[in-house]
């Protein structure tokens, strides 16, 4: 699912809110959250997951082409910790599709017992 | 302090002038929508921000920690978030405290 996607989603949902309307919020809440993390702060949503930063420390690269070493500086990267709901909810999903999985094959197994006996 | 839904729902109120009911319902229906593709197995691509991936993981052999007890982990579909080259610029340049 794309952005734009994303934004249709939400429109069909939110009925008496204008296309125009959710594309900026959408926009607004992505610009929010990412400049929340460039000023270093947290993002705590509950049942979804937490952004924060980890830090890299200082270390020395090489420059892949003329390999030459590169002293590189520490930095913070981005990180996401998926909730216990969305966790829960993506695992439960996945061990029906299996399940399903399963069963479908057994089925087939047993028609072609079925068939090589006729 | 950690950025909240109602952080944001408050922010939509001030720069966009939707009501705070209007707000704090996009800002659900915000995250709900993200939650929902990934529960089908979609893969969610906010572009400016980073994607939501998905990874199927097999089963594998582990441990109670406590007990020591042998117990398989079982095989599983897990998010994982890659952040997006624009956001990763924009972080990378924090040069606040180590977190």
């Amino acid at each position: 699912m794309m952005k734009s996607e994303l934004i249709d989603a939400l429109s069909a949902g939110q009925g008496h809110l204008a296309y125009k309307d959710v594309e900026l919020a959408v926009r607004c809440i992505v610009e929010r959250m990412s400049g929340a993390l460039a000023s270093g702060e947290r993002i705590e949503i509950r049942g979804f997951g937490s952004f924060s930063l980890h830090y890299r420390p200082p270390r020395v690269g090489r420059n892949p082409k003329t390999g030459d070493s590169v002293a590189l500086s520490g930095k913070h990267v981005p990180h996401f910790k998926p909730g216990k709901e969305l966790r829960d909810r993506v695992n439960q999903a996945y061990a029906l599709e299996l399940q399903q999985q399963a069963t479908a094959e057994v089925k087939a197994d047993m028609d072609a017992e079925v068939g090589a006996e006729a | 302090m950690a950025l909240t839904k109602a952080d944001m729902a408050e922010y939509l109120y001030e720069e966009l002038g939707l009501n705070k009911r209007e707000a704090k319902d996009v800002v659900e229906m915000f995250f709900e929508e993200i939650r929902s593709a990934l529960v089908r197995g979609e893969q969610v691509k906010l572009s400016g921000f980073g994607n939501f991936d998905l990874r199927e993981k097999k089963e594998r052999p582990g441990r109670n920690p406590k007990t020591g007890e042998e117990i398989p982990i079982t095989a599983r579909r897990v998010v994982t978030f890659r952040p997006g080259q624009k956001l990763k610029s924009r972080v990378e340049a924090y040069a606040g405290t180590e977190q």
